[in-house]
Protein backbone atom coordinates (compact mmCIF):
# COMPACT_ATOMS: atom_id res chain seq x y z
CA UNK A 1 0.00 0.00 0.00
CA UNK A 2 2.68 2.28 1.39
CA UNK A 3 4.24 1.26 -2.32
CA UNK A 4 1.54 2.49 -4.23
CA UNK A 5 1.30 5.62 -2.69
CA UNK A 6 5.03 6.18 -2.88
CA UNK A 7 4.77 5.48 -7.03
CA UNK A 8 1.53 7.76 -7.49
CA UNK A 9 3.60 10.49 -5.49
CA UNK A 10 6.63 10.29 -7.92
CA UNK A 11 3.90 10.44 -10.98
CA UNK A 12 2.58 13.66 -9.39
CA UNK A 13 5.93 15.10 -9.39
CA UNK A 14 7.01 13.99 -12.59
CA UNK A 15 3.99 15.84 -13.79
CA UNK A 16 4.55 18.49 -11.99
CA UNK A 17 8.23 18.54 -13.53
CA UNK A 18 7.00 17.58 -17.06
CA UNK A 19 4.44 21.22 -16.49
CA UNK A 20 7.67 23.48 -15.67
CA UNK A 21 8.08 24.60 -19.48
CA UNK A 22 4.42 25.82 -19.18
CA UNK A 23 5.09 27.39 -15.91
CA UNK A 24 7.71 29.43 -17.36
CA UNK A 25 5.63 30.53 -20.84
CA UNK A 26 2.31 30.84 -18.09
CA UNK A 27 3.78 33.21 -15.63
CA UNK A 28 4.60 36.16 -17.46
CA UNK A 29 1.45 36.05 -19.72
CA UNK A 30 -0.71 35.89 -16.45
CA UNK A 31 1.14 38.69 -14.92
CA UNK A 32 0.47 40.83 -17.84
CA UNK A 33 -3.10 39.97 -17.91
CA UNK A 34 -3.09 40.76 -14.35
CA UNK A 35 -1.83 44.16 -14.93
CA UNK A 36 -4.21 44.58 -18.32
CA UNK A 37 -7.46 43.76 -15.92
CA UNK A 38 -6.36 45.66 -13.27
CA UNK A 39 -6.27 49.14 -15.66
CA UNK A 40 -9.59 47.30 -17.62
CA UNK A 41 -11.59 48.37 -14.35
CA UNK A 42 -12.34 45.07 -13.51
CA UNK A 43 -11.53 44.55 -10.06
CA UNK A 44 -9.44 41.60 -8.01
CA UNK A 45 -11.90 39.19 -7.28
CA UNK A 46 -13.22 39.06 -11.06
CA UNK A 47 -9.84 39.22 -12.04
CA UNK A 48 -9.74 35.67 -10.14
CA UNK A 49 -12.54 34.38 -11.53
CA UNK A 50 -11.85 34.69 -14.93
CA UNK A 51 -8.67 33.14 -14.50
CA UNK A 52 -9.57 30.22 -11.74
CA UNK A 53 -12.99 29.39 -13.37
CA UNK A 54 -12.53 30.24 -17.12
CA UNK A 55 -9.11 29.65 -17.35
CA UNK A 56 -8.65 30.41 -21.06
CA UNK A 57 -5.86 32.69 -22.10
CA UNK A 58 -6.52 33.94 -25.26
CA UNK A 59 -10.04 34.70 -24.28
CA UNK A 60 -9.65 36.44 -21.67
CA UNK A 61 -7.61 38.63 -23.35
CA UNK A 62 -10.22 39.37 -25.59
CA UNK A 63 -13.12 39.46 -23.11
CA UNK A 64 -10.76 42.06 -21.71
CA UNK A 65 -10.76 44.33 -24.98
CA UNK A 66 -14.36 43.68 -25.61
CA UNK A 67 -15.06 44.96 -22.12
CA UNK A 68 -12.95 48.38 -22.27
CA UNK A 69 -15.05 49.05 -25.46
CA UNK A 70 -18.19 48.41 -24.01
CA UNK A 71 -19.30 45.26 -25.69
CA UNK A 72 -22.05 43.18 -24.40
CA UNK A 73 -22.82 39.96 -22.53
CA UNK A 74 -23.83 37.95 -25.44
CA UNK A 75 -21.32 39.19 -27.70
CA UNK A 76 -18.71 38.23 -25.47
CA UNK A 77 -19.75 34.86 -24.73
CA UNK A 78 -20.08 33.64 -28.45
CA UNK A 79 -16.68 35.17 -29.20
CA UNK A 80 -15.32 33.22 -26.61
CA UNK A 81 -16.50 29.76 -27.64
CA UNK A 82 -15.34 30.78 -31.40
CA UNK A 83 -12.16 31.05 -29.91
CA UNK A 84 -12.31 27.98 -27.52
CA UNK A 85 -13.84 25.43 -30.58
CA UNK A 86 -10.38 24.49 -31.15
CA UNK A 87 -10.40 23.03 -27.87
CA UNK A 88 -13.00 20.50 -28.67
CA UNK A 89 -10.50 19.05 -31.16
CA UNK A 90 -7.66 19.10 -29.22
CA UNK A 91 -10.43 17.41 -26.16
CA UNK A 92 -10.65 14.46 -28.52
CA UNK A 93 -7.85 13.89 -29.81
CA UNK A 94 -6.53 13.55 -26.00
CA UNK A 95 -9.74 11.28 -25.15
CA UNK A 96 -9.02 9.06 -27.78
CA UNK A 97 -5.70 8.19 -26.28
CA UNK A 98 -6.54 7.45 -22.41
CA UNK A 99 -7.50 4.71 -20.56
CA UNK A 100 -11.18 3.90 -20.36
CA UNK A 101 -10.22 3.26 -16.34
CA UNK A 102 -9.97 7.23 -15.99
CA UNK A 103 -13.12 7.76 -17.62
CA UNK A 104 -14.12 8.93 -13.87
CA UNK A 105 -11.84 11.87 -13.78
CA UNK A 106 -12.61 13.44 -17.38
CA UNK A 107 -14.50 16.12 -16.18
CA UNK A 108 -11.60 17.17 -14.00
CA UNK A 109 -9.15 16.28 -16.85
CA UNK A 110 -11.19 18.11 -19.27
CA UNK A 111 -11.11 21.25 -17.08
CA UNK A 112 -7.42 21.96 -17.57
CA UNK A 113 -7.18 21.04 -21.73
CA UNK A 114 -5.37 24.32 -22.33
CA UNK A 115 -2.98 24.41 -26.01
CA UNK A 116 0.11 23.98 -23.28
CA UNK A 117 -0.89 21.11 -21.50
CA UNK A 118 -2.62 19.39 -24.61
CA UNK A 119 0.27 19.94 -26.24
CA UNK A 120 3.11 18.51 -23.55
CA UNK A 121 0.06 15.48 -22.42
CA UNK A 122 -0.21 14.31 -26.05
CA UNK A 123 3.62 14.82 -27.41
CA UNK A 124 4.44 11.85 -24.19
CA UNK A 125 5.24 9.15 -25.00
CA UNK A 126 3.74 5.48 -22.66
CA UNK A 127 1.15 5.48 -20.39
CA UNK A 128 -0.68 8.33 -19.28
CA UNK A 129 -1.27 7.94 -15.50
CA UNK A 130 -3.92 10.34 -13.57
CA UNK A 131 -0.98 11.27 -11.22
CA UNK A 132 1.26 12.27 -14.11
CA UNK A 133 -2.18 14.56 -15.61
CA UNK A 134 -2.81 15.91 -12.59
CA UNK A 135 0.79 17.11 -12.08
CA UNK A 136 1.08 18.17 -15.50
CA UNK A 137 -2.13 20.35 -14.83
CA UNK A 138 -1.82 21.63 -11.29
CA UNK A 139 1.26 23.28 -12.84
CA UNK A 140 -0.12 24.80 -15.34
CA UNK A 141 -3.00 26.00 -13.33
CA UNK A 142 -0.85 27.30 -10.44
CA UNK A 143 1.02 29.59 -12.73
CA UNK A 144 -2.20 30.87 -14.38
CA UNK A 145 -4.15 31.88 -11.48
CA UNK A 146 -0.89 32.83 -9.62
CA UNK A 147 0.53 35.26 -12.30
CA UNK A 148 -3.08 36.90 -12.72
CA UNK A 149 -2.69 37.21 -9.03
CA UNK A 150 0.70 38.57 -9.03
CA UNK A 151 0.33 40.91 -11.88
CA UNK A 152 -2.76 42.28 -10.40
CA UNK A 153 -1.14 42.70 -7.28
CA UNK A 154 2.56 43.66 -8.00
CA UNK A 155 1.84 44.68 -11.70
CA UNK A 156 4.88 46.38 -13.07
CA UNK A 157 8.02 45.05 -11.16
CA UNK A 158 8.68 42.80 -14.12
CA UNK A 159 10.92 45.18 -16.66
CA UNK A 160 9.32 45.52 -19.81
CA UNK A 161 11.71 44.23 -22.08
CA UNK A 162 12.07 40.72 -19.85
CA UNK A 163 8.13 40.35 -19.83
CA UNK A 164 8.23 40.77 -23.56
CA UNK A 165 10.92 38.27 -24.63
CA UNK A 166 8.98 35.55 -22.41
CA UNK A 167 6.54 35.73 -24.30
CA UNK A 168 8.39 33.66 -27.06
CA UNK A 169 8.64 30.76 -24.30
CA UNK A 170 5.64 29.57 -25.14
CA UNK A 171 6.34 29.03 -29.08
CA UNK A 172 9.75 27.71 -27.90
CA UNK A 173 7.88 24.86 -25.96
CA UNK A 174 5.34 24.35 -28.71
CA UNK A 175 8.42 23.62 -31.23
CA UNK A 176 10.58 21.83 -29.05
CA UNK A 177 7.89 19.15 -28.21
CA UNK A 178 7.15 18.90 -32.27
CA UNK A 179 10.64 18.52 -32.96
CA UNK A 180 10.96 15.65 -30.39
CA UNK A 181 8.15 14.20 -32.16
CA UNK A 182 9.69 14.80 -35.50
CA UNK A 183 12.72 13.04 -34.96
CA UNK A 184 10.73 9.96 -34.14
CA UNK A 185 8.56 10.58 -37.22
CA UNK A 186 10.26 12.70 -40.15
CA UNK A 187 6.63 12.81 -42.26
CA UNK A 188 5.08 14.24 -39.09
CA UNK A 189 7.13 17.81 -39.81
CA UNK A 190 4.96 18.16 -43.52
CA UNK A 191 1.58 17.87 -41.71
CA UNK A 192 3.04 20.31 -39.06
CA UNK A 193 4.51 23.00 -41.72
CA UNK A 194 1.45 22.31 -44.35
CA UNK A 195 -0.84 23.21 -40.90
CA UNK A 196 1.24 25.87 -40.23
CA UNK A 197 0.84 27.12 -43.84
CA UNK A 198 -2.95 27.30 -44.75
CA UNK A 199 -3.16 28.96 -41.22
CA UNK A 200 -0.48 31.36 -42.31
CA UNK A 201 -2.20 31.79 -45.79
CA UNK A 202 -5.91 31.96 -43.89
CA UNK A 203 -4.55 34.67 -41.66
CA UNK A 204 -2.95 36.33 -44.41
CA UNK A 205 -6.54 36.49 -46.85
CA UNK A 206 -7.89 37.87 -43.39
CA UNK A 207 -11.45 36.66 -43.90
CA UNK A 208 -12.17 34.90 -40.86
CA UNK A 209 -11.05 34.89 -37.42
CA UNK A 210 -7.77 34.15 -35.68
CA UNK A 211 -10.09 31.56 -34.00
CA UNK A 212 -11.30 29.88 -36.83
CA UNK A 213 -8.53 30.41 -39.21
CA UNK A 214 -6.54 27.92 -36.55
CA UNK A 215 -9.49 25.35 -36.25
CA UNK A 216 -9.60 25.48 -39.88
CA UNK A 217 -6.09 24.40 -40.27
CA UNK A 218 -6.00 22.10 -37.97
CA UNK A 219 -9.36 19.70 -39.23
CA UNK A 220 -8.44 20.24 -43.07
CA UNK A 221 -4.58 18.90 -42.46
CA UNK A 222 -5.45 16.06 -40.39
CA UNK A 223 -8.68 15.20 -42.57
CA UNK A 224 -6.69 14.98 -45.76
CA UNK A 225 -4.00 12.87 -43.57
CA UNK A 226 -6.11 10.30 -42.36
CA UNK A 227 -6.74 9.85 -46.13
CA UNK A 228 -3.17 9.08 -47.01
CA UNK A 229 -2.51 5.84 -46.88
CA UNK A 230 0.33 5.10 -44.44
CA UNK A 231 2.46 3.36 -47.16
CA UNK A 232 2.33 6.29 -49.55
CA UNK A 233 3.35 8.81 -46.98
CA UNK A 234 6.67 6.98 -45.83
CA UNK A 235 8.24 6.72 -49.60
CA UNK A 236 6.60 10.40 -49.97
CA UNK A 237 8.86 12.08 -47.63
CA UNK A 238 12.17 9.69 -48.50
CA UNK B 1 -21.39 44.70 -11.39
CA UNK B 2 -23.76 41.85 -12.12
CA UNK B 3 -22.88 42.12 -16.05
CA UNK B 4 -19.52 40.64 -15.35
CA UNK B 5 -20.64 38.05 -13.16
CA UNK B 6 -22.84 37.32 -15.95
CA UNK B 7 -19.72 37.45 -18.58
CA UNK B 8 -17.68 35.07 -16.16
CA UNK B 9 -20.53 32.52 -16.01
CA UNK B 10 -21.29 32.42 -19.54
CA UNK B 11 -17.43 32.22 -20.75
CA UNK B 12 -17.09 29.03 -18.47
CA UNK B 13 -19.78 27.35 -19.97
CA UNK B 14 -18.62 27.99 -23.59
CA UNK B 15 -15.23 26.85 -22.36
CA UNK B 16 -15.77 23.97 -20.78
CA UNK B 17 -18.21 22.30 -22.71
CA UNK B 18 -16.61 22.49 -25.64
CA UNK B 19 -13.87 20.81 -23.27
CA UNK B 20 -16.07 18.24 -21.90
CA UNK B 21 -17.92 16.80 -24.48
CA UNK B 22 -15.54 15.03 -26.45
CA UNK B 23 -14.54 12.84 -23.35
CA UNK B 24 -17.92 12.00 -22.75
CA UNK B 25 -18.68 11.07 -26.15
CA UNK B 26 -15.37 8.96 -27.16
CA UNK B 27 -15.54 6.96 -24.13
CA UNK B 28 -18.45 5.58 -25.66
CA UNK B 29 -18.23 5.56 -29.32
CA UNK B 30 -16.30 2.85 -31.15
CA UNK B 31 -14.10 4.77 -33.97
CA UNK B 32 -13.01 3.38 -37.40
CA UNK B 33 -9.26 3.37 -38.60
CA UNK B 34 -9.58 6.80 -40.12
CA UNK B 35 -11.05 8.80 -37.36
CA UNK B 36 -8.26 7.24 -35.27
CA UNK B 37 -5.62 8.54 -37.49
CA UNK B 38 -7.47 11.80 -37.69
CA UNK B 39 -7.49 12.35 -34.15
CA UNK B 40 -3.72 10.64 -33.91
CA UNK B 41 -2.76 13.69 -36.55
CA UNK B 42 -4.57 16.87 -34.60
CA UNK B 43 -1.24 17.24 -31.86
CA UNK B 44 1.09 17.73 -35.00
CA UNK B 45 -1.39 20.02 -37.04
CA UNK B 46 -2.64 21.69 -33.63
CA UNK B 47 1.56 22.37 -33.25
CA UNK B 48 1.77 23.66 -36.66
CA UNK B 49 -0.83 25.90 -36.56
CA UNK B 50 -0.25 27.32 -33.20
CA UNK B 51 3.67 28.15 -33.84
CA UNK B 52 1.99 29.54 -37.53
CA UNK B 53 2.05 32.27 -38.07
CA UNK B 54 1.51 33.34 -34.36
CA UNK B 55 5.29 33.35 -33.38
CA UNK B 56 6.41 36.31 -36.27
CA UNK B 57 4.12 38.70 -34.50
CA UNK B 58 5.16 37.26 -30.46
CA UNK B 59 7.77 40.29 -29.65
CA UNK B 60 6.03 42.95 -31.83
CA UNK B 61 9.48 45.38 -31.07
CA UNK B 62 11.59 42.64 -32.53
CA UNK B 63 10.48 39.63 -35.18
CA UNK B 64 14.26 39.11 -35.48
CA UNK B 65 14.32 38.07 -31.74
CA UNK B 66 11.43 35.80 -31.94
CA UNK B 67 12.83 33.96 -35.12
CA UNK B 68 16.23 33.87 -33.47
CA UNK B 69 15.03 32.50 -29.94
CA UNK B 70 12.69 29.85 -31.77
CA UNK B 71 15.50 28.73 -33.72
CA UNK B 72 17.73 28.61 -30.90
CA UNK B 73 14.48 25.63 -29.23
CA UNK B 74 14.07 23.89 -32.63
CA UNK B 75 17.91 23.34 -33.10
CA UNK B 76 18.57 22.31 -29.34
CA UNK B 77 15.49 20.04 -29.07
CA UNK B 78 16.64 18.64 -32.33
CA UNK B 79 20.35 17.27 -30.42
CA UNK B 80 18.97 17.17 -26.95
CA UNK B 81 16.04 16.32 -24.98
CA UNK B 82 15.82 18.84 -22.26
CA UNK B 83 12.09 20.37 -22.96
CA UNK B 84 13.04 22.92 -19.85
CA UNK B 85 16.55 24.34 -21.86
CA UNK B 86 15.02 24.73 -25.42
CA UNK B 87 12.33 26.92 -24.07
CA UNK B 88 14.86 28.99 -21.38
CA UNK B 89 17.44 29.36 -23.78
CA UNK B 90 14.64 30.60 -26.37
CA UNK B 91 13.94 33.37 -23.71
CA UNK B 92 17.60 34.17 -23.13
CA UNK B 93 18.38 34.31 -26.95
CA UNK B 94 14.93 36.74 -27.20
CA UNK B 95 16.00 38.46 -24.45
CA UNK B 96 19.48 39.16 -26.12
CA UNK B 97 18.64 39.77 -29.29
CA UNK B 98 16.04 42.37 -28.04
CA UNK B 99 18.38 43.90 -25.79
CA UNK B 100 21.45 44.41 -28.89
CA UNK B 101 18.64 45.80 -31.31
CA UNK B 102 17.84 48.43 -28.53
CA UNK B 103 21.46 49.60 -27.99
CA UNK B 104 22.05 50.17 -31.63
Amino acid sequence: MSDKSTNENLRFRDGILAGLPIVIGYLPIAVAYGILAKSTGVTLFHSFAFSAFVYAGASQFMALNMIAIGAGVGEIVVTTLLVNLRHFIMSASLASGLKRELSKYFPIIAFGVTDEVFSVLSIKEGEKSKEFIFGLQAAAYTAWVGGTMIGYIAGGLLPAMLAGSMVIALYGMFAALLVSAIKKSHKLAVYAAASGTINALLSYIGIMSKGWNMVAAIIIVAAVGAFIPEGKEVTADE
Amino acid sequence: MNNMLLIIAGMVLVTYIPRLLPFLLLSRLKLNTRAKRFLNLIPYTALGALIMPGFLTAIPESPLAAVLGLSFAIVYAWYKNSLIVSVLGSVVVAFLVTLAGNMI
